[in-house]
């Protein structure tokens, strides 16, 4: 399938879940709503389109407007050797989607991850919990609202 | 001068020229400055010309310990009972500017200077310290051990 064409089959598949696709420096970039997300994601990953390889799972702060949270989502095609970048934007007041531990394994620790540093929720995630910070942290040290310098140790500290 | 105090001023002469070319070292590395430790202390620089050869990885073992590289909030006990493992007399050196004043990072993770943890004799600042810088304060390190009264098991703490 050629370049256009793939992101033109994928659209046509998912007429509902979709709302729009970018190219930016050569990358695609498909805008999903988040309803739609385990729809999509199984359909990409399956064939014909065949995006076997989740690489990457990450989410961006955008403080102060209305969809603060927006998740990304890169795949890999083995079979064509091409990427595909998912966006999924999410509510600031219910910071929710659904896990992807279903489709990926390794979903799980990278899930954990942005709940760990943005306090985004996985529904259907096995085991959410704190994955790189400490026990007894409070906040989410990514987001944009986390005090600047605010520390948290665990021992006490000389000035 | 009574002869006793001048007996104390040359053992402690004779113990300190002992301990400052014989400094069992405990590398704490963490990170990028482990690299910058390596080649000081392989044949090239070869800390071992300054009698600080021997690596120990036990801090029980050791009586020079090198914090090299960025300590985290989440790494603080560790490195507290690291120090408080090692046995009398004991010295620390902050290795590069993360251990020094937590350098770049000032953020919820990074200890600001592992001082405000452990206290420090020497320190090297660089991002990362050249072997010359970290062979310079391994010699003002030697330089403070022979000058400071040394502590020995008959003699009587104040």
């Amino acid at each position: 399938m050629e370049k256009e064409n793939l992101i033109e089959e994928i659209r046509k598949r998912f007429p509902a879940e979709i709302e729009s696709d970018i190219e930016t420096l050569g990358d695609q970039i498909l805008v999903v709503r988040r309803e739609g997300l385990i729809a999509v994601m199984s359909g990409l990953r399956a064939a014909p389109f065949d995006y076997a390889v989740l690489l990457d799972l990450t989410c961006v702060d955008f403080l102060a407007t209305e969809n603060r949270f927006e998740m990304v989502y890169h795949l890999f095609s083995l079979s064509r050797n091409r990427r595909l970048r998912i966006k999924a934007s999410l509510p600031a007041e219910a910071p929710v989607v659904d896990s992807l531990v279903g489709l990926w394994k390794n979903a799980d620790w990278l899930e954990r991850e942005v709940f760990d540093m943005f306090g985004v929720g996985f529904m259907g995630h096995p085991d959410l919990r704190r994955i790189l910070m400490y026990e007894g942290f409070e906040g989410h040290p990514l987001r944009k609202s986390y005090p600047w310098r605010k520390e948290q140790p665990l021992i006490p500290m000389k000035d | 001068m009574s002869g006793t105090d001048f007996l104390t001023t040359r053992f402690d002469t004779a113990v300190g020229w002992a301990r400052k070319f014989s400094l069992f070292h405990y590398p704490f590395i963490t990170a990028c400055c482990g690299m910058e430790y390596m080649s000081t202390a392989c044949a090239h620089f070869d800390i071992d010309r300054f009698g600080a050869g021997l690596t120990r990885f036990s801090p029980r073992q050791a009586d020079l310990l090198l914090v090299v590289g960025t300590v985290s909030h989440k790494l603080a006990p560790v490195l507290k009972t690291v120090y408080e493992q090692m046995v009398e007399p004991k010295w620390v050196i902050a290795f590069g500017a993360c251990a020094v004043s937590g350098g770049i990072y000032q953020n919820y993770a990074a200890v600001q200077g592992i001082d405000r943890i452990i206290p420090v004799d020497v320190y090297i600042p660089g991002c990362p310290p050249r072997p010359e810088m970290v062979l310079d304060g391994l010699l003002k390190l030697q330089e403070k051990i022979q000058k400071q009264p040394q502590d020995w098991r008959w003699r009587r703490k104040t």
